[in-house]
C-alpha cells in the first residue's frame, strides 16, 4: 500500500523543538558582550521597510529565538543564514504590525546572517550574526554507516532493475490482452516494488501514481499504477483505456528508477524504512486490504519482510557492535514470521488471502508485532 | 402536576451519597444553571446541567467525562407516533438530567407485579451532569413523515472520504441521542431508558461508549490527551468564544430552515487507532506526524501549549518546523480559510480486535453551523494529506441536524412538527 512512510526531517530541527523548553533558559551562556542575548530572552527584530535592527548580534549555541516585529508597511520575512546563504530558519508572512516568532537550533559556532526581507523580495537587508561555543559535528561520516547505505544502495539498485524488466513484460501482457498471464505475472512483478516502497515513497507523485488503492483515491486523482490494472484483470476485465494504463505505469516505473539512482539515503532512513515495511504489514497486509482484487497480499507481504531484512542486513555490522543483543532477537523475530510465511507457500508463490483461517491471519499479527517491536529500537541505535 | 410535589428522586432517597463528588465538580460547573425544580437542594443542584434554553445543552457544556451515544431508526411510519415520542423523550429527558428517575417512584414504587417503571441503576447516583442532546439523520427526512421539505440543506449524506473504510454497522441512523455524564452509568442508564420508551417506534442501529473527553469545551477545562498522547483539542471553540459560536456553530433561520434556528449539525465518526504501530513511532515522527510536541502541547517552534500556530516558521533549509503534512496544519483554520468546529469526541476501547490489538480510538463528535463549508473540507484535507491518516480508519460516520433547545413547556424538534 502506498502509505508514506516520509522521514521526519529534518532531525535536528525537531529534536531543537522539543527540547526547548529546557535549553532556553541556557541559551546564552558562555557568550559575552553587550549585544549577546540576555539568557533565556529573545532577541527582538524590528523590521521596517528600510532597516532590519536586530537587538543583539551574538548567541550561545543551542536554540536561538528571534521575535520578530514589523514596523513597516510591507509585508516581510526573516531569515537567519549559515555560510553560502544555507537557510538556517526562516519566517515568511510577516504582515505590517505583527509580531513573529522564529526559534532555531544553532549547533554549529561561526559566522552567519540576519536578513529582513521587505516585500518578501531580493537578498534583504543583512547583518552579520555570531554564534559561539556550539557542539561537535554529528553526521553519517562514520564508515560504518556509510558503508551500510552504500550496501543497501547496492540492494536498491538490484530490484529496481529487476522491477523495471518485470514491469516491462507484465504491461507487453496486459497490452496484448493475455489476461491469465497477466494475472501470473502480477503478484511477481509487485515483488520488486514492495521490497524498496520506503525509497520510491521518497519521491512525491510516483508512489502513489504506482501504487494508488482505489479505496484511498482522492477527489479528483485518477486511478492508476498496479492495482487499477489489478482490478481490470482480476474484476472488471480489460477496458478501454488498460493500454494507455500500463503505458503510464511503465512510464512511471521507469522514471522512479531513474530517480533512485541519484537519491542519498542515510543510515537512519535505513532503519526507519525496515520498521516501515513492516507496520505495513501490520495494516495493510494483516487485514487483506491491499489486494482487494487478485488477494495477493501474502506475495506483498514477503517482499516487505525481505525489504526489511535487506535494510536490516545492510545496517548489521554496526548493529552487531553496538547492540549485539538486538541482532539476535531481530533475527529470531525475522525467521519466526518467515517460517509462517513458508506454511502458506503454493506452488511458486502463496495461498491467496482469503484462504487463510482467522487463526492464521492472528498467528501472522502477533508474528509481526514481536518483530516490529525490536525493529522500532534500530533507529534509536543507529543514531548514538 | 408540580415537580416539587411528586418528586421522590433518587437524589432525596441516596443523594448525600454523591453530595462529595457534585461538590469536587462545582469549580468546573460553574455557569451552569441550577435546576429549578431542585433550587431548594444545594448540594443536589450543583450537579445538574440545565436542560431548557436556547440551545441544546451539551454542545457547548463543559465537556463531561464519558459518553453514550446512539442512532436510531425509526420503525413506524406513522407521524403523530413519533411527535409523540419526542414529546414522551423530552419529559423524561427533562427528568433524568434533574437527577429524577425518569417516572415519579419508577424503579421501586411501581408496585410488585409490574416492571419497573424506571431501570433503577442510577437510582443512588447524583444528576452527574447529565445532558441529553437530540439529532435529526438526514434519511429521517425521505417520504415517510411528510418532512421532505423541512430537511436543512446543510444536512448532507456525508461522503465517502479517502481511505474511509466504514463499516455499514456502525454509521447513519434516523435519530441520535448524544448522553454526557460524569458518571457512565448515569449516561447509559439515561439512553437505556429513551430506547425503553422508544419500543414500537424507534430501534438501536448502533451506538458507541466513549470516556475521556478528548477535547475541551471551555477554558475553564484542561486539554485532555488522546490514545495516541497528545493533546489534540487545543485549538477548539470554546464555549467562551461566543463570535466563533455565533459565526460557525449556531444555525440561524436565514440558513434555509427556521426551525433550526438556535440548533447545529453533528458529525460522528468512528476513528480507528493502530495504536501498536503508533507506539513504535518515535517521539521525533510522532511529533512532526501531530506538529505539535507530546509534553506541553506547544505547536512545533513554539513554547507554551497555547502559543498560536504559526505555518510560516521555517527550520534548516527552509523546510517548515509544522510540516506540509502534520495534522495541526491541515485542521488549523489559517489552512482552511478560517474555519472552525466544535468537537466533542470521545476515546473509546471496545475490547480487541480479534488478532491481539486493540479495538480503539476516537469517537469524534463535532457541531458546526455549515458541514458543507467546514467539516467536510477539513475532512477532505485531513483524509488526504494528513500524516496521521496512516495511524487511524474512520470506521462509522453519521451526520445530524440537532434541533433548538427547548422551552419549559416545548418538545425537541417541535418545530419539525408545527
Ligand atoms: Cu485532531
Amino acid at each position: 500500500m502506498s502509505v508514506r512512510k516520509s522521514p521526519r526531517t529534518p532531525l535536528a530541527v525537531v529534536a531543537g523543538a522539543a527540547a526547548l523548553v529546557a535549553l532556553t533558559a541556557c541559551d546564552s551562556q558562555g557568550s559575552t558582550g553587550n549585544e549577546t542575548a540576555a539568557a533565556g530572552g529573545p532577541i527582538k527584530v524590528e523590521a521596517t521597510d528600510t532597516a532590519c535592527t536586530v537587538s543583539a548580534t551574538t548567541a550561545g549555541a543551542g536554540n536561538v529565538t528571534f521575535e520578530i516585529t514589523n514596523k513597516g508597511t510591507k509585508v516581510t520575512e526573516f531569515y537567519l543564514y549559515a555560510e553560502g546563504d544555507r537557510i538556517v530558519g526562516e519566517v515568511e508572512n510577516i504582515a505590517p504590525g505583527l509580531n513573529r516568532r522564529l526559534i532555531v537550533e544553532v549547533a554549529d559556532a561561526g559566522k552567519y546572517q540576519t536578513a529582513c526581507k521587505p516585500g518578501m523580495a531580493g537578498d534583504g537587508i543583512r547583518g552579520e550574526f555570531t554564534v559561539t561555543g556550539g557542539a561537535a559535528k554529528q553526521g553519517d561520516a562514520n564508515a560504518q554507516k556509510a558503508q551500510a547505505t552504500k550496501s543497501y544502495a547496492g540492494y536498491v539498485a538490484n530490484n529496481t532493475a529487476a522491477l523495471e524488466e518485470e514491469t516491462g513484460k507484465f504491461v507487453d501482457l496486459v497490452k496484448a490482452g493475455k489476461v491469465d498471464e497477466a494475472k501470473a505475472a502480477y503478484a511477481r512483478t509487485r515483488t520488486y516494488y514492495e521490497r524498496i516502497e520506503p525509497v520510491a515513497e521518497k519521491f512525491g507523485d510516483l508512489d502513489p501514481a504506482i501504487d494508488v488503492r482505489e479505496a484511498d483515491l482522492e477527489p479528483g486523482q485518477q486511478f492508476t499504477g498496479f492495482h487499477r490494472l489489478e482490478k481490470d484483470l482480476f474484476v472488471s476485465g480489460l477496458q478501454a483505456d488498460s493500454p494507455q494504463i500500463a503505458d503510464k505505469l511503465l512510464t512511471d516505473v521507469k522514471d522512479l528508477v531513474a530517480k533512485s539512482k541519484t537519491f542519498e539515503l542515510t543510515a537512519l532512513d535505513l532503519a526507519n524504512g525496515a520498521k516501515g515495511l513492516l507496520d505495513e504489514v501490520a495494516t495493510g497486509k494483516i487485514t487483506g486490504e491491499e489486494e482487494t482484487f487478485s488477494h495477493t497480499d501474502l506475495w506483498d507481504f514477503q517482499a516487505n519482510v525481505d525489504g526489511s531484512k535487506g535494510a536490516i542486513t545492510s545496517l548489521r555490522p554496526l548493529l552487531q557492535e553496538r547492540d549485539a543483543a538486538l541482532v539476535s532477537t531481530l533475527d529470531k523475530e525475522f525467521a519466526n514470521v518467515q517460517g509462517l510465511l513458508d506454511k502458506t507457500r503454493a506452488g511458486e508463490g502463496f495461498k491467496l488471502y482469503n484462504e487463510l483461517s482467522q487463526d492464521q491471519v492472528k498467528e501472522f499479527a502477533s508474528a509481526v508485532d514481536a518483530l516490529s517491536e525490536p525493529l522500532s529500537k534500530v533507529a534509536e541505535v543507529v543514531s548514538k | 402536576m408540580s415537580e416539587e410535589g411528586t418528586r421522590v428522586s433518587r437524589r432525596k432517597l441516596f443523594g448525600l451519597a454523591g453530595a462529595g463528588v457534585a461538590l469536587a465538580g462545582a469549580g468546573a460547573a460553574a455557569g451552569i444553571g441550577i435546576d429549578k425544580a431542585t433550587s431548594g437542594n444545594a448540594e443536589a443542584s450543583v450537579t445538574t446541567v440545565d436542560f431548557h434554553g436556547e440551545h441544546q445543552a451539551g454542545i457547548v457544556t463543559p465537556a463531561q467525562a464519558n459518553l453514550h451515544f446512539a442512532a436510531l431508526d425509526v420503525t413506524t411510519k406513522d407521524r403523530e407516533k413519533l411527535r409523540q415520542l419526542l414529546k414522551t423523550w423530552t419529559d423524561a429527558a427533562r427528568r433524568m438530567t434533574a437527577g429524577q428517575e425518569v417516572v415519579p417512584n419508577g424503579a421501586v414504587g411501581s408496585g410488585d407485579y409490574a416492571p419497573p417503571g424506571d431501570t433503577g441503576e442510577a437510582l443512588d447516583l447524583p444528576a452527574s451532569h447529565l445532558t441529553l442532546t437530540i439529532g435529526f439523520g438526514p434519511s429521517l427526512f425521505d417520504g415517510r413523515f411528510g418532512l421532505a421539505g423541512k430537511r436543512p440543506p446543510q444536512l448532507i449524506d456525508l461522503p465517502l472520504f479517502p481511505k474511509d473504510k466504514l463499516d455499514p454497522a456502525r454509521g447513519g441512523g434516523d435519530l441520535c441521542i448524544q448522553a454526557c455524564a460524569d458518571d457512565p452509568q448515569v449516561a447509559v442508564h439515561a439512553v437505556r431508558n429513551l430506547v425503553r420508551l422508544g419500543f414500537g417506534v424507534t430501534e438501536v442501529r448502533w451506538s458507541q461508549l466513549g470516556f475521556g473527553r478528548s477535547s475541551s469545551t471551555s477554558r475553564e477545562q484542561q486539554t485532555p490527551r488522546n490514545l495516541f498522547g497528545f493533546k489534540d483539542g487545543t485549538n477548539n471553540i470554546k464555549s467562551e468564544d461566543t463570535d466563533f459560536l455565533r459565526d460557525q456553530v449556531w444555525a440561524t433561520a436565514a440558513d434555509g430552515q427556521a426551525w433550526m434556528a438556535g440548533g447545529s449539525y453533528l458529525v460522528a465518526r468512528r476513528i480507528r487507532m493502530h495504536i501498536e504501530t503508533w507506539d513504535r513511532e518515535t517521539l521525533d515522527g510522532q511529533q512532526q506526524i501531530v506538529g505539535r510536541t507530546k509534553g506541553t502541547g506547544a505547536p512545533l517552534g513554539q513554547t507554551a501549549e497555547f502559543d498560536e500556530l504559526d505555518l510560516d516558521v521555517g527550520g534548516a533549509g527552509g523546510e517548515p518546523l509544522i510540516p506540509a503534512d502534520a495534522h495541526v496544519r491541515l485542521a488549523s483554520h489559517q489552512a482552511l480559510n478560517g474555519v472552525r468546529i466544535l468537537r466533542r469526541g470521545y476515546n473509546f476501547v471496545d475490547g480487541s480486535d480479534g488478532v491481539g490489538h486493540l479495538e480503539a480510538g476516537l469517537f469524534f463528535l463535532a457541531f458546526n453551523r455549515d458541514t458543507r463549508k467546514q467539516y467536510v473540507p477539513m475532512q477532505q484535507a485531513l483524509s488526504s494529506k494528513d500524516a496521521m491518516m496512516e495511524y487511524v480508519q474512520h470506521t462509522g460516520s453519521a451526520h445530524f441536524a440537532v434541533p433548538p433547545g427547548v422551552s419549559r413547556t416545548g418538545y425537541w424538534g417541535e418545530g419539525l412538527f408545527a
